[in-house]
């Protein structure tokens, strides 16, 4: 018989669509999750090819235990006076998040992103990086600025485009420049900087210097081709660099299964290049210091490119403008089987004897004042939406080093029309 | 000197002065790229300054971008302006807004050299010209060479610029200025007055547009190549037009165009790019922003089709001595 279709006999076609396995009402079961136990991967030598340590981009590399102790290859075995200074940069970081979160929710500014939950991601690299290795971050790495002691008020006037803001009010909050702390200017397009990174990386070899360079960028963001050029430019020229994949499970309320997750590791897609992959806990500062340790010394050592995958969680919501509520299960942060960066950090101090309860809270409220106080300080220069904090006339400032004729003549309209406005705005 | 040679001779000027000029892109190294516009300069400079990249015009341009953050200057290259898309986003999001968005903290002083337009019969992604889309961005310069003297000149200014740029090459007229007519021989560089370029260092600033002919009865706007096709349809039609050749888009020389437009009170544009918001509709807009009580005619464009660039056709596309002769006869009737 003849048929309207051709190849009907065979059967049909059906497309795939991931799906995560909890929404919003269901209850949260994570033990599917593979949580190896800490110490238990082993830790190649830095000299040993990419190709002796596959297994490591399907791994976990985990240094703290259930008790709080480290253990295995990949201790870093950090002085006290070290994990300290780590713990109190992550908590700054959260009381950080917590007040510009609330100053956003006041109308103060136009938005913000926290990283809770991913703490130990960006202040554990900076810890383990030299401060003037060139760090290209995406907008959840403020740990690094708090890490490397840069000003929480510098920070802030950033947030409110204030008359302190360095970037003159010219950036969305949070979207942070700070040469002086080797913080390379954050764009809101993703994963543009990682072939930027790549670039800066060759510089610094082709001119013999000894800095080296790193990228961030969530695992949403591994699907933008910039991620591919960049791995295939790391690989071709073994360029100095760390390549930083945050899993956090989720890009805005897209899950990681549309990045590839359900197929494969992110630290895996190094394989394919060449490039050395390590998969670690995002959520053990010992383990992600370690790691970016042995990837800069990697990298300073010539032997090329590490590309590590921070298994991490995002307990809080994209960003301001984001409901999670909407799209996943409530349960789904306490369930989390890899715990909170920053309890887990502590309990570590606590339980080699270095820290205890007390000293925490003290602490806790020491931060939170230092922090209310930097919040002060900024609001003094002035929040957004409060009149105008940049000189009027700056809006044309940096589009060119000079000044084209066109820019000029707009620029003249604009002060012309404000001058007949009657309103007084500031000049230069 | 060829245009190529010229273009060679820029570089090779700017490597030696400079050691921060590097020189990247897809076969540019030991090969000296597909129009033998890098020949030599690895040899003479080494493959750390002058290197072959992988098939990737975003990692190309974001690879430059960080190079120049660090603090060298790159001058890469994509191969053909028509496989610059990819890179798109490198140009536009960031080379462009990086000294903006950061305060000047932070800098891409990059020159992206590409040949760019057609008359090679290359098809639909060998032909194009994209220089609209970049002139529509802030933060962006734009130029394109007419004759070697102008190619040397001006690449060594975009090299020395703290700005990124886009240096589009006009492949047509790379071995000799290209009259529109496609049946006729082409005349080669050594011919021709332009072609007489020093070796040494000159530049050519941006933002100075050539006045090509001097004349009274109309103003002609071109670059690239077009600036020859129009000067023989001219010099065929006899008619007194005033020829300037932009040289940069971005900056443009608002003021040369202003004076010869109020002088000659008729103004024609011609470009390859296909017609709708291309560079001729902004040129046009400024013309009668700032020329209309001066205009005896309506503004002329002459341009590409509003299609994608045809293979066995091109010469029908190509905006040639016909439909140029046809709109000087518009623009001059009254």
């Amino acid at each position: 018989m003849p048929s309207d279709r051709p190849g009907a006999n065979l059967p049909p076609l059906s497309l795939y669509v991931p799906e995560p396995r909890f929404r919003p009402g269901d209850t949260v079961d994570f033990t599917e999750v593979p949580v190896p136990p800490a110490g238990q991967a082993r830790r190649p030598d830095t000299a040993e090819p990419a190709s002796a340590f596959t297994d490591l981009a399907y791994d976990l590399v985990r240094v703290l235990d259930a008790d709080g102790q480290a253990v295995g290859p990949w201790n870093p075995r950090l002085s006290p006076d070290t994990l300290r200074a780590m713990l109190r940069s992550m908590v700054t970081v959260r009381a950080f998040d917590e007040r510009m979160f609330r100053a956003q929710r006041q109308g103060k500014t136009s938005f913000y992103m926290k990283c809770t939950g991913e703490e130990a991601v960006a202040v554990s690299a900076a810890f383990a990086l030299d401060r003037d290795d060139m760090c290209f971050p995406s907008y959840r790495q403020q740990g690094l600025l708090i890490a490397r002691g840069w000003s929480l008020v510098d920070m802030m006037n950033q947030i409110y485009s204030n008359k302190g803001d360095r970037l003159q009010g010219k950036q969305l909050p949070i979207m942070y420049s700070v040469r002086d702390a080797s913080f390379f200017s954050i764009s809101g397009n993703l994963t543009t900087q990682y072939p930027q990174a790549v670039g800066w990386a060759m510089a610094s070899a082709a001119k013999g210097d000894t800095r080296i360079a790193a990228a961030w960028c969530g695992e949403g963001s591994t699907a933008e081709g910039d991620f591919h050029s960049a791995c295939t430019f790391a690989s071709v020229y073994r360029a100095p660099v760390i390549f930083n994949v945050v899993n956090n499970q989720w890009a805005i309320s897209s899950f990681s299964g549309f990045a590839g997750a359900e197929a494969t590791t992110f630290a895996a897609r190094a394989i394919g290049y060449g490039i050395a992959g390590l998969r670690v806990d995002g959520n053990d500062a010992l383990a992600v210091y370690a790691a970016t340790a042995w990837a800069a010394e990697r990298a300073r050592t010539n032997q090329g490119p590490t590309l590590i995958e921070h298994f991490t969680y995002r307990v809080e919501g994209h960003s301001t403008s984001d409901d999670p509520g909407q799209y996943r299960s409530a349960g789904e942060a306490s369930a989390w089987p890899l715990g909170d960066p920053v309890t887990r950090l502590k309990d570590h101090l606590i339980a080699i004897g270095e820290w205890d309860e007390e000293r925490h809270i003290a602490q806790d409220k020491e931060i939170a004042e230092m922090v209310r106080a930097a919040q002060k300080e900024a609001e003094a220069n002035g929040i957004l939406g409060h009149g105008l904090h940049q000189p009027l006339d700056s809006l044309f400032d940096g589009v060119f080093e000079e000044m084209p004729w066109h820019l000029r003549e707009q620029q003249a309209q604009m002060l012309a029309e404000e001058t007949a406005s009657g309103r007084p705005w500031a000049r230069k | 000197m060829n245009m190529i040679q010229a273009i060679n001779s820029a570089m090779d000027v700017m490597m030696d002065r400079d050691p921060a000029v590097i020189v990247m892109g897809e076969d540019v190294g030991y090969f000296g790229g597909v129009f033998r516009a890098t020949a030599g300069l690895q040899a003479k400079y080494g493959k750390t300054r002058v290197f072959d990249t992988p098939i990737t015009e975003c990692g190309i341009i974001g690879v430059a971008v960080g190079m120049g953050a660090y603090g060298l200057r790159p001058v890469p290259e994509i191969q053909f302006a028509d496989y610059i898309y990819p890179a798109l986003d490198q140009l536009v999001s960031e080379a462009a807004r990086l000294r903006y968005r950061s305060a000047g903290e932070f800098i891409a002083p990059i020159t992206v050299r590409s040949p760019f337009g057609g008359g090679i019969f290359g098809g639909q992604t060998h032909s194009q010209s994209p220089e609209g889309i970049f002139t529509h961005v802030s933060g962006i310069k734009t130029v394109i060479p007419s004759t070697p003297y102008d190619a040397k000149g001006l690449l060594i200014a975009a090299i020395e610029d703290n700005d990124p740029t886009l240096f589009f090459e006009p492949k047509r007229i790379y071995n000799g200025p290209f009259d529109g007519h496609w049946d006729r021989p082409t005349q080669n560089w050594s011919q021709h007055p332009a072609g007489a370029v020093p070796e040494g260092y000159y530049k050519i600033p941006l933002g100075k547009a050539n006045v090509v002919r001097e004349g009274e009865a109309l103003t002609i706007l071109v670059y690239g190549t077009m600036v020859h096709v129009a000067s023989a349809v001219v010099a065929d039609a006899g008619v007194d037009a005033e020829i300037i050749d932009l040289r940069t888009l971005v900056p443009l020389d608002i003021e040369t165009i202003e004076a010869s437009v109020k002088k000659t009170g008729r103004c024609m544009i011609i470009h390859e790019a296909t017609r709708t918001g291309g560079f001729g509709a902004e040129l046009s807009a400024l013309v009668q922003e700032r020329c209309f009580y001066h205009l005896e005619a309506p503004i002329e464009r002459v341009t590409g089709f509003d299609t994608p660039y045809p293979h066995s056709l091109e010469w029908a596309y190509f905006p040639g001595p016909v439909r140029i002769g046809e709109a000087l006869k518009k623009v001059m009737k009254d």
